[in-house]
């Protein structure tokens, strides 16, 4: 494998990443505070429909990227009307919002374009554009960091940049911040919270409201920024690799982009060879697949140091106890 | 009284919801367009209209019962598995190697060494995401999600790099011989003398899985493991007082539930594709999910919710035949269906509950006028 090829996988890696990382970090906002989601991947899904639609309709890519953010966000309201307001089974009502996406995109697709359930190809303003950093193409040429700097660091739309910003931001905001360590407490002990005076339901719904906004981006970046359109179950299981990215990284935010690295990285291998040769044993192209569950189950089961859930969660909160 | 009566629990909010999750469901078609009304129509027409369309409906109705059940055992040991679709992968493996590798001389051999196959496969699927809850404490619901991932993997690498026969391009195991081919509906009926579909798919695997609904019954009510299920269940500290161990249980009741999950292999496989193929489970095993909420767990109820899947399933195809309502309006009424017999419970049980508790105050304060408490007494020390 020579450089170029080292550099080309990197940058898909990075391309592939992106989703998860948006998804992984949209489930740590809403675990820590005490709301499983498994329904990353519905909220995805939908926001990654209406986003397409959207950019399609209009021709303007950030109307559509407003409508996904909208769509994923309805559904975190239905999630929190579940969950929280009626104190309903999280995970259940997770399974229903996956659901609930996977139908109604192909439902609404079809009744709106009439083309399978797909999206019109995007083109134009309704993609988000690659951006250019400054002097990534004088630079070009050094040898060593001028590629890396050209393929790998430039050349990305500017929600590859938003997400692997929230990285930084999330940590300051979940760490530094008043709301961060309220929205930690409610995910650890509700009742605590609840005694000083600070409501759970609200920090809840704040939780579960950041996650739908941050899905709703990934889903976004899936239909009209790394792909040219809405096709059924675009997802894929993204939302479910993200989950076991955030379980991978213990609910933390630097963790969690490293851990969306790794199975971006796994993902682009995967994509790029289909089988792989390793001192004579050849690993298959399923393997690579399996390989982010895989590692997430190992991890659960706390072979490489015990990943421990947030105390409350999955839990309802009630009041009256 | 302080709570609803027991009909209310049973019949009344899953009805309610049933009727919440149809008027969304047509609205959701009045806003594509179409007209729910003669949808409905054509649906029951397709599913129930001729022995053709209850042949599907019953043999979706199948896998079903065996995916609904399998989440009900679990649900009793208040374990969410939502790995049946990766167990009834699995189950499809067991009975392919089951059904290609051995020359059996007659179907019900065959029918006895598949089944356990399929059940051994699944059981042995559930068994590692059992343990680690059991033992490590992993959440059995991220592991079996997993699970259902590294099945999808591992089918497809034994499909395209072992099982396939060598020249053929789709991967898929060989067609069956024609010894194990399982008696369908048809072929079961056509000696008492009543006429049943010939191409519909539904076959002797349906009495496997009344047998099923029956066993788990007995199981779960009348055997003392099925109390210790439940009572583990209803509380984890109450059953280790009690002396039943956590460990068993758990491991016990995914084992169980996989096996039933697995089970589900003889129906779509053995019974109607007779051969292994890739997504052969059409997601029954999430299916299930939607069965065993609806059916309130209880095999009685399973049965019923399995059948009304298969009525939605043989009726959604037959509307994607003939209107532009695609199959995934299914999809959306599983959602539905899930949302609120499961998620959105509370939603109607409290208002519910309520009403119920205000009349049995009235009906008190007219006799003795003794005051009850809003809501349940807070017990002591929690």
């Amino acid at each position: 494998m020579d450089f170029h090829t080292l550099i080309q996988i990197l940058d898909s890696t990075i391309r592939l990443a992106t989703p998860l990382l948006l998804a992984c970090l949209a489930g740590l906002y809403s675990e820590r505070a005490g709301i499983f989601d498994i329904g990353l991947e519905g909220k995805m899904l939908a926001a990654a429909f209406f986003s397409a639609a959207l950019a399609a309709m209009t021709g303007n890519v950030w109307l559509g990227l407003l409508a996904g953010i909208a769509a994923s966000l309805a559904l975190s309201a239905l999630h929190g009307l579940a969950s929280i307001t009626f104190r309903g089974n999280q995970l259940i009502s997770g399974v229903a919002i996956n659901f609930l996406a996977a139908g109604l995109t192909v439902l609404v697709a079809q009744d709106w374009f009439r083309q399978g359930g797909r999206t019109p190809a995007l083109s134009g303003n309704g993609r988000f554009a690659p951006i250019d950093l400054p002097l990534a193409d004088t630079l070009r040429d050094v040898p060593g960091l001028g590629p890396v700097y050209a393929e790998l660091i430039s050349g990305h739309s500017v929600l590859v940049y938003a997400a692997f910003l929230a990285v930084p931001a999330t940590w300051w905001l979940l760490y530094r911040t008043r709301f961060g360590l309220r929205l930690r407490a409610v995910g650890e002990n509700p009742a605590a919270v609840d005694t000083a005076g600070v409501s759970v339901v609200g920090l809840r719904y704040g939780a579960v409201m950041i996650c739908g906004v941050l899905c709703g981006i990934a889903g976004a970046y899936l239909a009209t920024a790394l792909q040219a359109g809405f096709v059924k179950d675009m997802t894929a299981g993204r939302g479910f690799i993200a989950l076991a990215a955030l379980i991978f990284a213990k609910w933390r935010p630097w963790q969690a982009m490293w851990a969306t690295l790794l199975f971006g990285f796994l993902q682009a291998v995967a994509l790029r060879y289909q089988n792989i040769d390793i001192a004579g044993i050849t690993i298959p192209v399923q393997v690579m697949d399996a390989l982010p569950y895989i590692l997430t189950v190992v991890i659960l089961a706390g072979f490489v140091g015990k990943a421990i859930p947030p105390r409350a969660g999955g839990e309802p909160y009630v009041k009256e106890r | 009284m302080d709570k609803m009566p027991k009909w209310a629990d049973v019949v009344l909010i899953p009805l309610i919801s049933l009727i919440l999750a149809a008027i969304l469901s047509a609205l959701v078609i009045l806003g594509i367009g179409e007209d729910p009304v003669a949808a409905v129509k054509l649906m029951v027409e397709g599913a129930l209209g001729s022995t053709y369309g209850w042949g599907y409906t019953l043999y979706y109705a199948t896998n079903f019962m065996f995916t609904g059940l399998a989440v009900a055992v679990a649900f009793h040991a208040r374990l969410f598995n939502i790995g049946g679709e990766g167990q009834a992968m699995l189950g499809g493996l067991g009975v392919a190697v089951i059904s290609l590798y051995v020359p059996w001389p007659h179907w019900s051999v065959a029918l006895i060494a598949a089944s356990a196959a399929a059940m051994l496969f699944g059981a042995a699927w559930a068994a590692i995401p059992a343990y680690l809850q059991a033992r490590r404490g992993s959440h059995i619901v991220i592991t079996t999600i997993m699970f259902n991932f590294i099945a999808a993997a591992l089918l497809n690498y034994m499909l395209v790099n072992v099982m396939r026969p060598e020249g053929s391009m789709d991967p898929a195991t060989a067609r069956f011989p024609a010894a194990v081919h399982l008696p369908t509906l048809n072929e079961i009926l056509a000696p008492l003398g009543i006429p049943f579909s010939k191409a519909a798919p539904a076959n002797v695997s349906l009495l496997v899985a009344i047998g099923a609904c029956i066993l788990v019954w007995a199981l779960i009510w009348r055997t003392r493991l099925g109390y210790e299920i439940r009572a583990y269940g209803h509380s984890e500290t109450g059953a280790r007082y009690a002396g039943i161990s956590p460990f068993r249980i758990t491991m016990i009741a995914m084992l169980i539930s996989g096996a039933l999950a697995g089970l589900m292999a003889i129906n779509n496989v053995m019974g109607e594709a007779e051969r292994l193929v890739l997504n052969s489970t059409e997601g029954a095993g999430f299916i299930g999910i939607a069965v065993a909420l609806m059916g309130r767990s209880h095999p009685f109820g399973v049965f019923l919710a399995a059948i009304l899947f298969g009525f939605l399933y043989q009726g959604g195809a037959e509307l994607a035949l003939w209107t532009s309502i695609p199959r995934e309006l299914i999809v959306v009424i599983q959602a539905l269906v899930i949302l609120f017999t499961g998620a959105l419970d509370n939603m109607v049980r409290m208002p519910l509950e309520r009403l119920f508790l205000a009349r049995s105050r009235r009906r008190r304060d007219r006799g003795e006028g003794a005051p009850l408490p809003e809501r349940k007494p807070t017990r002591p020390g929690e």
